[in-house]
């Protein structure tokens, strides 16, 4: 029977449902002390002197730590596997408490206290004298000659600048009959918004420091420890429970460092160390906010003879997954459409604001947006059918790009998009809504994208697996991979439980990640798990299966290569008849006076390959004019992801998406002030996350191809979903009221500016 | 963890006014919605509380035998939203506060409070203060009348003189009399948010529904404090109902008005919800009153 394919329900559903399942605050021992950071309150600058005497009078305090106290070691946040190359190593520019002030709120000081008033009430006594320069909050600024470097390593604030070109643009440029489209665009800083805050608690156990925390990376994170307190890697030991959201920010080493640092201060008692929701705002990692310049060069056919990017990232404070982001965004801008030539120039660039890392699709929909609002920029300048134009120069299967060598091995794009014309009526309605006057308007708009599964070649690709048998027929799954909401857990125990031939029942999945015993895997990011690990637990199911058919043959006396699982039971090859219960075999093997053996199979698996996966977003809405506001009446994503494991769960997957890229393109984006740098909304009243009555009915669909490179034919689908959504409901908004708005959120007062620019109001 | 200082406990609104004149320095505790935050902010770590919530002598809507309404401060808005008496009188009343927050604060949260608090985005205030609610406001001393008009100061300031409580809203018969209201909320998102701009306003119109009687705007957000706009009221009063009374209130509602410009939104974004809610609130209201602007 085919397990893969199936809704199955959710391995933890029941668990996290009664409140079974334990989460980092669940777990915290008894008389744990409590840590608060002290934040800077200027933006740029160096802290001169503390006076903690007050501080240290607020009874319960046990220990204050300061920026001058800590080890004098840089070292890097960002999860990536490590390279042990160092010019591939990530950028080590902080220390665990800082003297030069970076940003608003950086973490300069820390408390550890009896209780959590007695550490906020002295976090607030310490007194701090700062010399201050004026924040440097906007890239321009930055680059600005003269400007006062942020890092002395990049003294002109640029992180990283890189080039690339395919062809010549130059020359094809010169090509008779081209219509060039230019078009700026903009996207905001906004925030995970994962439910759980950044928190952890670390103690000392056996010489080791262990560190419990809400991460969706503990490999990475305990080598980060290590580097950041100059210990060896087994030293450090992270336990990872189940988590209450990541979405990329917890893709860093967040609270774990300092913390570790912390309980070594105070004889290895434990230490909590849980942000605010204000803290996990300000003080963890944002989506890049990113600027783009798009040159199009389009003959009178539609096909694109030349383009070109200029993209601009700001990377805040500290460099944190750094030039690896707006890096994406460029090779999305050539991947999309790679036809003609194609010239790109990138920066990554050191102000003084929050810092930006990882999140959800990681630079795509930065570009997704920009080059998705471009293409019906391109639509309209020249007339051209939006669709055709798509169509006609997006990537085809075969392709295999020129500077990453990643190919397309399979593709259900077009049939994404014609399946989403038809559910829509998207070019009979474009034509009709493009004629409307009056208040209230209607519009269509959609936008596709293409997305890589895993990091490879771009970095390592590697993971691991481990399956102990129990006596009843039953296994224990190890993975290093982790669960982090997506439903990780769910779709592993489907692939072991078909390739070994077991119902999923039997598989018993050990969610937490614990670095001392737990095998390897770099953790949950870039949309790999079900790719790269799932390779892992393809090939460690199969290494299992062998151990106990060889066993089963002993028992039947038998070839085992004749032997084969079906449901949990020994049957002949291509027969139906049960020889013996998978149970019998695990129970002889156990206890066999003559031949016992604990069967049991570790696989790891060095991935060398990736595909893509694609889709597309359609959507009708409706611009109430004067009150500047969007109102979505249908939306839908179709995505070709390969073969999908569970549709369930890949379904709830497509809509927290959808739901994340409408925020995106409508609602959310971090404020903050001009002159102090200080961010404005660092709460969910004023950071206007969507609510459940905010959110229309949301529809997903798939096209399902059969990937010859994934482990059960599946591709990346834990990202994706976010990508098209932003620009759709942009080009909606063009189509209904002929305004092209090049920056999003689409909130109401950016609707007003444009449309009184526009002279609708 | 909420760091207070004393928290003193009543089982009467003599026994809590007669503590609100020993502690001076004590804030009442209602549904706490408001003080909680501004204890987890810092702004009110570690003051002494008087904690009212379980006073339910305060709690309640009623119709007194004079016909006016009289509700009391620690009625839930849930309670107002549900409440029959406020269905069948003045239900903008009880539309208005099924906007505020989500179900959990609406359970939590007073109806006094939300006044006494007296910010200028309470989402009661402004259909309060177009019903021209009375308040009964009670010390040991004895108590006192205040038309709702005169409460607010300033940006959280309000007329509660030292040892005062707020114990009683009243609305009179001849205020919600064959009036019919309307409430506009305009928000970044539609629950768990607070008004950028809210609208109310109430009309009584002539036998015929052709003409005015009377039609009452009040603004929030619009001002520091929640307003009413009398020039859009005096030009409607009297006034035929067609298009041009629409664009009269809100010409009237644009001379009243005096938003700022804040990181949440500019004055000018401001004034286009002021022009554009006072039409459409004002012909809600009178097609809920039975009139047609175009009829």
């Amino acid at each position: 029977m085919d397990i893969i394919g199936t809704s199955l329900k959710r391995v933890d559903a029941f668990d996290k449902v009664t409140g079974k399942a334990k989460y980092t605050p669940d777990l915290i021992p008894p008389h744990a002390l409590v840590a608060k950071v002290l934040h800077s309150t200027i933006a740029n600058g160096w802290v001169k002197e503390f006076d903690l005497s007050e501080a240290w009078k607020v009874e319960g305090v046990v220990d204050i730590v300061t920026c001058f106290d800590v080890p004098d070691i840089q070292f890097p946040t960002a999860g990536h596997p490590w390279s042990t190359d160092p010019k591939h190593q990530d950028i080590a520019d902080r220390k665990l408490l800082n003297a030069r002030v970076r940003c608003y709120a950086d973490d300069i000081a820390a408390v550890v206290a009896e209780n959590e008033i007695a550490a906020e009430e002295a976090v607030k006594k310490i007194r701090v004298t700062y010399e201050e320069f004026t924040p440097i909050l906007t890239m321009e600024d930055a680059m600005k000659e003269g400007a006062i470097s942020i890092h002395e390593e990049r003294p002109n604030n640029v992180v990283v600048k890189s080039n690339y070109e395919i062809g010549s643009f130059e020359e094809s440029i010169k090509e008779e009959g081209l219509t060039k489209v230019v078009g700026d665009y903009e996207t905001p800083i906004v925030s995970h918004c994962h439910i759980e805050s950044a928190n952890s608690f670390a103690y000392m156990e056996s010489g080791k420091i262990v560190v419990v925390s809400s991460t969706q990376i503990p490999h990475i994170v305990r080598r980060v420890c290590s580097q950041a307190l100059g210990l060896g890697f087994g030293d450090i030991r992270i336990i990872k429970p189940y988590i209450g959201g990541g979405f990329g920010n917890k893709q860093d080493a967040l609270t774990e460092p300092l913390n570790a640092y912390l309980t070594t201060r105070v004889g290895g008692r434990p230490v909590v160390l849980a942000y605010t929701r204000e803290e996990t705002f300000a003080c963890t990692r944002t989506r890049h906010a990113m600027k783009f310049h798009i040159e199009s060069y389009v003959r009178k056919d539609g096909s694109f003879a030349a383009r070109s990017i200029k993209a601009y990232s700001n990377q805040g404070a500290y460099a944190s997954h750094a030039h690896a982001l707006v890096a994406n965004a460029v090779n999305g801008f050539r991947m999309m459409y790679p036809v003609g030539a194609i010239k790109s120039e990138a920066y990554t660039v050191y102000t003084n604001m929050a810092t930006a890392g990882a999140m959800r699709a990681y630079g795509i929909p930065q570009i997704g947006f920009a080059l998705e609002a471009h293409v019906d920029d391109i639509a309209k300048q020249t007339g051209l059918d939006p669709l055709k134009l798509r169509t006609q120069n997006m990537m085809k299967l075969g392709y295999v790009d020129p500077l990453t060598t990643i190919t397309c091995h399979s593709t259900g794009l077009d049939e994404c998009i014609q399946r989403g014309e038809q559910y829509l009526s998207y070019t009979k309605k474009r034509k009709e809504y493009a004629k409307q006057t009056g208040p209230i308007r209607k519009g269509v708009g959609m936008a596709i994208f293409c997305y890589k599964t895993g990091v490879y070649p771009i970095s390592l690709e590697t993971s691991a697996c481990r399956m102990v048998l129990n006596q009843d027929g039953s296994l224990q799954m190890q993975i290093g991979a982790t669960e982090i909401g997506q439903g990780a857990d769910t779709v592993f125990a489907m692939m072991a439980a078909q390739t070994i031939g077991l119902t999923v029942d039997k598989i018993h999945v050990v969610s937490k990640q614990d670095t001392d015993v737990t095998p390897y895997d770099t953790g949950a990011y870039a949309s790999r798990q079900t790719y790269v690990s799932g390779m892992a637990v393809k090939k460690t199911a199969e290494s299992f299966r062998r151990k106990l058919l060889e066993f089963a043959g002993f028992m039947l006396k038998k070839d085992p290569w004749d032997l084969d699982i079906k449901e949990n039971y020994i049957v002949h090859t291509n027969k139906n008849e049960h020889l013996l219960s998978v149970a019998d075999v695990a129970i002889e093997s156990c206890y066999s006076l003559t031949n016992s053996t604990h069967i049991a199979a570790e696989e790891s698996h060095h991935c060398t390959d990736n595909t893509y996966s694609f889709g597309v977003c359609y959507t009708e809405l409706e611009v109430d004019i004067p009150m500047c506001q969007i109102k979505i009446l249908d939306i839908i994503n179709i995505h070709d992801s390969g073969k999908i494991i569970n549709h369930q769960t890949a379904t709830g997957q497509v809509h927290g998406g959808m739901s994340m890229g409408l925020g995106y393109g409508m609602y959310e984006h971090l404020k903050f002030d001009p002159k102090t740098g200080r961010m404005l909304n660092d709460n969910l009243l004023d950071y206007k996350l969507m609510t459940a009555i905010d959110t229309p009915e949301l529809h997903a669909d798939f096209v399902e191809t059969d990937d010859p490179t994934g482990p059960y034919g599946n591709k990346s689908l834990g990202e994706p979903p976010t990508i098209p959504v932003a620009p759709a409901i942009r080009n909606a908004v063009l189509n209904a009221t002929g305004v092209a708005i090049n920056a999003i959120p689409l909130h109401p007062e950016r609707l007003f500016d444009a449309f009184t620019e526009a002279q609708l109001i | 963890m909420y760091n207070f200082g004393t928290i003193y406990e009543t089982t009467s609104v003599e026994d809590a006014l007669r503590l609100k004149k020993e502690h001076p320095q004590a804030h009442f505790l209602a549904g706490g919605s408001d003080i909680l935050i501004k204890v987890r902010e810092g702004k009110l770590a570690g003051c002494d509380v008087i904690n009212i919530y379980n006073l339910d002598e305060l709690r309640g809507i009623c119709l007194e035998e004079d016909g006016s309404i009289l509700i009391r401060p620690l009625t839930s808005f849930t309670d107002v939203a549900m409440h029959p008496i406020i269905k069948q009188y003045i239900p903008v009343l009880g539309e208005a506060v099924n906007q505020i927050g989500g179900p959990q604060v609406r359970n939590i949260g007073t109806i006094g409070g939300n006044i006494c608090n007296g910010v200028t985005s309470a989402d009661s205030a402004t259909t309060l203060k177009a019903y021209d609610a009375m308040l009964e406001i009670s010390s040991i001393d004895g108590t006192r009348i205040l038309p709702y008009g005169q409460f607010n100061l300033g940006p959280g300031k309000v007329d509660l003189r030292e040892g005062e409580l707020l114990c009683g809203i009243r609305i009179s018969k001849e205020s919600y009399e064959k009036t019919y209201g309307h409430y506009i909320k305009y928000a970044m998102r539609r629950a768990m948010d607070i008004a950028t701009l809210g609208c109310s306003v109430n009309v009584t119109l002539s036998e015929d529904k052709k003409t005015v009687k009377r039609l009452r705007i009040a603004f929030g957000v619009a001002a520091p404090v929640p307003i009413r706009s009398t020039t859009a009221e005096a030009s409607a009063n009297g006034h035929a109902v067609n298009e041009a009374l629409l664009e009269q209130v809100s010409v009237g509602a644009l001379a009243d008005v005096n938003p700022r410009t804040s990181w949440r939104a500019s004055k000018e974004f401001r004034m286009q919800l002021v022009k554009e809610m006072a039409k459409r609130a004002t012909k809600a209201a009178i097609e809920k009153a039975g009139g047609t602007i175009n009829g």
